[in-house]
């Protein structure tokens, strides 16, 4: 259920600007990697292309290779909606749909791709909820609305709700950023949990963070405002984060500047 | 002995060397006497303020208060009376009390039925074409075309649906070409106030649905559309409440009768609208006034009560909290 990533001289445009420039990288299956770098430097901008959902921004276009496996995702044959249902993503703001139930939620994907059996629904919403270590909050109250949920339980129903449609890669945006850390705590033990099942990309701005959930760290940085942001290093998260090869990485985790 | 005044240090305990000093950065009485003076002035102004917000607001009360008191006090009694629901007016003259309203009110909600049917479907078609698909040249052509349409006097689209159907085409006056001219006063309102719901909903909701590999149409479908449903539906019912009392395309293209008359194609089609207007002339018979002022409150009501079934759909519709 988890497979490699492997991406080769990508440069992503808006429109006519270039957000980042020349990233070539390998995301390992069943671990997690971890973007970090200052605000503006491209790692969400990047983590959007690997499941195509920069495409959804008018102008946003790539240029390079990215292969999940032996497949691909930029092939002119690929469509979009495949790949993402291939590779999930959870996103910075908790944003379960306000007019739908917890169960609602959950099932969304699948319904809305047509799957109707109500046995099939009930057992992926169950074993999605328990996945995303929400079961037992929830349970008595599936019917009720996703919105009425704390901010922490709406994001691990968005995690439920994006597991729920087996993916292969789970994609996350800075998806603690909007939490209080008891919140974030529950996420991050959630994502040391589902490494075991899928791969797992996360973009942090909490360097330490990025140091407790990730086996690898991948660092972004751009020169100046107005260029492209870049791929510094990338490597196994206590390499970087004690020896890193460059000064940039160094400087930046040392909290020298960012 | 430990209240909250208690703990507070009397002024003359204050030692020599530590001036009270206010969060303004000024020392204490000084700062006092200074303060009251602005503070005195902005009293004065939330006064005013307040005088002329409620004034505006019961100016603006009066004509809505004096017109339905005047029609509900001068219309009233005819919708009791035993006719005014089930009747309609053949045979009964300007001088003649009484007869039904029941034609007008049923040619009134056919027509502006049959209006909805087309105008509500173009409308959130188009209201989704630009907010969910339209860029560039095209989609900006459209909104300014829906611009223009909505600033259209009802007469001139009256006159247009003429000129097309009677003059070009040679087809007779109907009900039908008036629920056309009602169309075209109708799809603006329907465009613009969809418009307006769709841009509410937030752009996260149609990228988690995408994230999901939920494809483009089934998101606006079933996340967007069904997000600003209850917003669409006030929406549509604005437009109906704008289309109902419409009355120059119905003088212009659909003239009255006092009959039962449900075919949309037949020449004549009663309405509430014409049924007041039919009245109208014969004003200083008190049998008319009445009928003339029992119709408007008919027409009145008649929005009134498909407000409240609006509201009521959208409250069921709506996003829970």
């Amino acid at each position: 259920m988890a497979k490699r990533i492997d991406v080769t001289d990508l440069n992503v445009y808006y429109g006519g600007f270039k957000a980042v420039e020349g990233v070539s990288m390998t995301v390992e299956p069943r671990s997690v990697t971890a973007f970090i770098g200052p605000s503006g430097c491209g790692k969400s901008t990047f983590l959007r292309t690997l499941n195509r959902m920069h495409e959804v921004i008018p102008g946003g276009r790539v240029e390079g290779k990215v292969m999940l496996d032996d497949q691909d995702l930029y092939a002119s044959s690929m469509d979009p909606v495949t790949v993402r249902r291939t590779i999930g993503m959870v996103f910075q703001r908790p944003n379960p749909f306000p007019t739908m139930s917890i169960y609602d939620n959950v099932a969304a994907g699948l319904r809305l791709n047509g799957v109707k059996n109500k046995k099939t629904l009930d057992g992926i919403v169950e074993t999605s909820l328990k996945g995303a270590n929400l079961w037992n909050e929830v349970k008595d109250r599936l019917n009720k609305p996703g919105a009425g949920l704390s901010g922490g339980q709406q994001q691990r129903l968005c995690i439920a709700r994006a597991i729920a449609v087996q993916p292969q890669v789970l994609l996350m945006d800075e998806p603690c950023s909007a939490l209080d850390p008891i919140s974030t705590l529950a996420i991050e033990d959630l994502i040391n949990e589902l490494k075991n099942e899928f791969t797992i990309v996360i973009v942090t701005h909490n360097m330490q963070q990025a140091a407790r959930v990730s086996d690898r760290t991948a660092f972004f940085n751009l020169k100046a405002t107005g260029e492209p942001g870049r791929l510094v290093e990338i490597g196994d998260t206590t390499r970087i984060f004690n020896n890193p090869t460059e000064q940039a990485t160094e400087d930046y985790i040392s909290g020298r500047f960012g | 002995m430990s209240t909250a005044t208690d703990r507070r240090v009397p002024d003359d305990q204050v030692a020599p060397g530590e001036p009270v000093t206010p969060p303004g950065g000024r020392p204490g009485r000084d700062a006092l006497s200074e303060m009251s003076h602005p503070h005195r002035g902005r009293m004065a102004k939330d006064v005013v303020a307040r005088i002329v917000m409620w004034a505006a607001f019961a100016l603006a009360m009066v004509p809505l208060v004096w017109i339905l008191g005047t029609v509900i006090g001068k219309g009233f009694h005819m919708l009791t009376t035993a006719t005014w629901w089930t009747g309609n007016q053949r045979n009964i003259n300007s001088d003649d009390f009484g007869g039904g309203a029941r034609h007008a009110i049923e040619g009134t909600l056919t027509m502006v039925g049959f209006t909805a049917l087309i105008a509500v479907p173009i409308g959130i078609l188009t209201a989704v074409y630009l907010v969910e698909y339209g860029r560039g040249r095209l989609a900006k052509a459209i909104s300014f075309t829906v611009d223009i349409l909505s600033g259209v006097p009802s007469i001139v689209a009256a006159l247009f649906i003429y000129a097309v159907w009677v003059t070009t085409f040679g087809l007779g006056r109907s009900g039908f070409a008036a629920a056309l001219a009602l169309v075209l006063l109708m799809i603006p309102v329907v465009v613009r106030s969809t418009e307006e719901m769709l841009k509410l909903v937030p752009n996260e909701l149609r990228e988690a649905a995408y994230a999901l590999g939920v494809p483009k149409w089934v998101t606006v479908v079933k996340v967007v559309l069904r997000t600003a449903f209850s917003g669409i539906v006030t929406g549509v019912l604005l437009g109906i409440a704008r289309v109902m009392g419409e009355t120059a395309p119905l003088l212009i293209l659909a003239p009255y009768t006092k009959n039962f008359q449900r075919d949309l194609f037949n020449g004549n089609f009663p309405t509430l609208p014409m049924m007041i207007n039919q009245d109208r002339g014969d004003f200083a018979l008190s049998t008319a006034a009445e009928r003339m002022w029992g119709a408007a409150l008919t027409l009145i009501i008649l929005v009134l009560l498909l407000n409240v079934i609006g509201r009521v759909i959208a409250h069921f519709g709506s996003v829970k909290k």
